[in-house]
């Protein structure tokens, strides 16, 4: 693991991917720290951080597409999975080591508030709170980033998928969710398509379609059984659901001086399933 | 040391490597041998844990290798069939970096490398970037990734694959040496490096096992034949009839030589018969000078044409005289006498064919074998 973790950080720290990342960060918080706090004297951080959060959509697919696309692509791949190391271990090293190189620019902007202290008050619990989750948003697209990099050889599609992806998940998914209808019909509905999906990803896996449609069937009853027996349960479940996948409304939390204990949980949720998600799609190919 | 049971690896309806079984015993050199597509690399590739079976089982000193793959790795050095290479690194990083994914000892680490450079001759390289390097360094220095460490078993696909027929030799001479402390294991669809190098040959055709044994018993394996190749002057007539008096001959064919008045005949008789001396008496006796004669055994490359061909294995036979045929197509005249002849009609007059109806007469024969 460790092997992995310092050959993973020499290359992006030999090479112009980590500098670019780097400085593409600094660049762009540099410039709205200067706009808002330094000219307009605006005394929380948290407002420059939350200006800023659409640069992951930018760098943290710079990072992390060629983190197991280019192994896959170039056959190294081959030396990692013939090593005496697990495929756990060689994804957290890579993990880790994407992780150190981010911690780089947090580092650096730990030091605004300090500097912002000369010209007056600054809240510091709320300003490092806020970069704490500025630092656990940045991780989690970090490990969406590098799972989508497992799932194919090509780095543009790696890179193109994760921009999608976590534009998604940032901005789209309050808008969509109002969209849909709060009442348990619609939720009856939509969760109807959801329970048909998994059924055929499930047929697309096992190859028996008895086990999927029973499987979907059961679903449905209890679905439906649901629906009838007390459909206020059903109110408002697909906004809920959505939720799930707003990685930005649990960013807000942080923003306003909360330490909140259920983004913090979320956070290392998302980045856990992802890394887990990684490692078996690596050990899912192997099988295939 | 290494036991493979029963590997079957299926890519959708493609079957690469079907219900393939062998041991491996240690300190020898073990060849794959097989054309391209044969399964080699799949082999490979399971054996050392990088994809996993469809069906059946890899022990590795005594290690399941997808129950307890890390045990099982440490005892296995891979060189595939593309060097797994980081292009940005130099030679010195990226074997650093492979010393430490084997987990090698802090302080063993740097003699170990040393060795390994000093044996695949790295030396003057080693402080350059990988993707500057000439192709045959770049294969040695997967090769010395390979070695590095010094495991029980090493795997190598391919491993003179794009080098100078000189490296070529210095690879095959390094592998002899690694074999007296370890076990190799390498592939090739090359017949002359597998022969010249392997203490064992396992031939891979369509992902089964058709052949293994030494290079030496494969070779006598053939059709358990030996053969002659004599050149007799006389007449055509009467070579064949003088040749059916004489017992222990399974196939004779008879061509027109370069010589003049003069034809080639070539005579398979069964294993451990020794027909040269009745050869030379008879047709002394009847004044027919064999200015020529030859013992040759079969050379590898006819045992792999032969096992490895498209034919299922009872079609061998015929594939193998249409084979004959094909080689002798440039000279006008050629006759076949298949053994079956032979055996069976031996009083009869033999039949006579042109070589565009030969390959009639041998479908016909084999009418009569069945």
């Amino acid at each position: 693991m460790i092997a992995i973790y310092k050959k993973e950080l020499r290359t992006y720290l030999t090479s112009m991917i980590g500098y670019v990342f780097i400085a593409f960060i600094l660049v762009i918080i540099g410039i709205f720290f200067t706009a808002y706090n330094l000219q307009y004297g605006y005394p929380l951080f948290a407002y420059t951080l939350s200006s800023v959060t659409i640069i992951f959509l930018i760098t943290v697919p710079l990072l992390t597409m060629r983190i197991i696309a280019e192994e896959t692509k170039q056959k190294t791949d081959q030396l990692l999975y013939t090593a005496p190391v697990s495929v756990g271990k060689i994804i957290l090293g890579k993990y880790l080591a994407l992780l150190t190189v981010f911690l780089i620019p947090i580092f650096i902007i730990c030091l605004y508030p300090l500097i912002l202290a000369q010209f007056g008050t600054v809240a510091f619990a709320g300003s490092y709170t806020a970069i704490l989750g500025f630092f656990l948003l940045g991780s989690a697209d970090i490990a969406i980033g590098m799972f989508i990099s497992s799932i194919t050889e090509s780095q543009i599609i790696a890179a193109v998928l994760t921009v999608g992806v976590l534009y998604i998940c940032t901005y789209m998914m309050s808008g969509i969710s109002s969209l849909v209808p709060a009442t348990a019909i619609a939720s009856l509905l939509v969760f109807t398509g959801i329970i048909l999906i998994i059924g055929f990803i499930i047929y697309y896996l096992l190859h028996n379609a008895v086990i999927a449609a029973l499987i979907a069937a059961i679903c449905e009853t209890a679905l439906i059984i649901v629906y009838f027996v007390k459909s206020s349960v059903l109110e408002g479940a697909v906004q809920n659901l959505m939720g799930v996948f707003d990685i930005h409304t649990h960013f807000n939390n942080f923003l306003n001086d909360i330490l909140d204990l259920n983004g913090l949980v979320y956070f290392i949720s998302v980045i856990v399933f992802f890394l887990y998600m990684a490692i078996q799609t690596i050990q899912k190919r192997r099988w295939s | 040391m290494i036991e493979v049971k029963n590997l079957v690896k299926r890519y959708g309806d493609h079957t690469a490597v079907d219900n393939l079984s062998f041991t491996v015993e240690k300190g020898q050199i073990y060849g794959f041998l097989g054309p391209n597509g044969a399964g080699k690399t799949t082999t490979m590739n399971i054996m050392t844990g990088y994809i996993a079976s469809t069906e059946g089982e890899v022990l590795i000193n005594g290690h399941n290798i997808l129950e307890e793959p890390e045990e099982a790795k440490k005892c296995i050095g891979y060189l595939p069939e593309l060097p797994p290479l980081y292009m940005d690194m130099t030679v010195m990083e990226y074997l650093t970096f492979a010393a430490e994914l084997k987990g090698i000892p802090k302080e063993k680490r740097e003699q170990m490398m040393n060795e390994a450079i000093q044996i695949t001759k790295i030396k003057d390289v080693k402080h350059r970037l990988i993707k500057n390097i000439s192709k045959g360094y770049k294969q040695r220095v997967g090769l010395s990734q390979a070695i590095l460490g010094f495991p029980e078993i090493i795997i190598l696909d391919e491993p003179t694959v794009g080098l100078d027929p000189k490296q070529i030799i210095e690879i095959r001479d390094l592998i002899k040496d690694l074999a007296k402390k370890h076990t190799v294991i390498l592939s090739s669809h090359i017949l002359s490096e597998v022969s010249a190098v392997c203490d064992y040959v396992m031939i891979i055709a369509h992902g089964k096992l058709v052949a293994s044994d030494t290079p030496e018993n494969l070779s006598k394996l053939m059709l358990s034949a030996n053969s002659l190749e004599l050149t007799i002057r006389g007449s055509k007539e009467k070579i064949k009839s003088t040749l059916k008096k004489i017992p222990g001959i399974k196939v004779a064919e008879i061509h027109n030589s370069t010589e003049k008045d003069a034809f080639d005949v070539l005579i398979k008789t069964g294993q451990d018969v020794d027909i040269r001396e009745e050869l030379f008496y008879t047709f002394a006796k009847v004044q027919y000078p064999i200015i020529q004669m030859k013992l040759s055994n079969m050379s590898l490359e006819d045992v792999f044409l032969e096992l490895t061909g498209e034919a299922a294995p009872q079609e061998r036979k015929k594939q193998n005289i249409l084979f004959r045929i094909r080689k002798s197509a440039g000279k006008k005249e050629t006759e076949v006498i298949p053994d079956v002849i032979l055996e069976y009609e031996a009083s009869e007059e033999v039949i006579e064919k042109s070589d565009e109806k030969a390959a009639e007469s041998v479908g016909k024969e084999k009418g009569e074998d069945e």
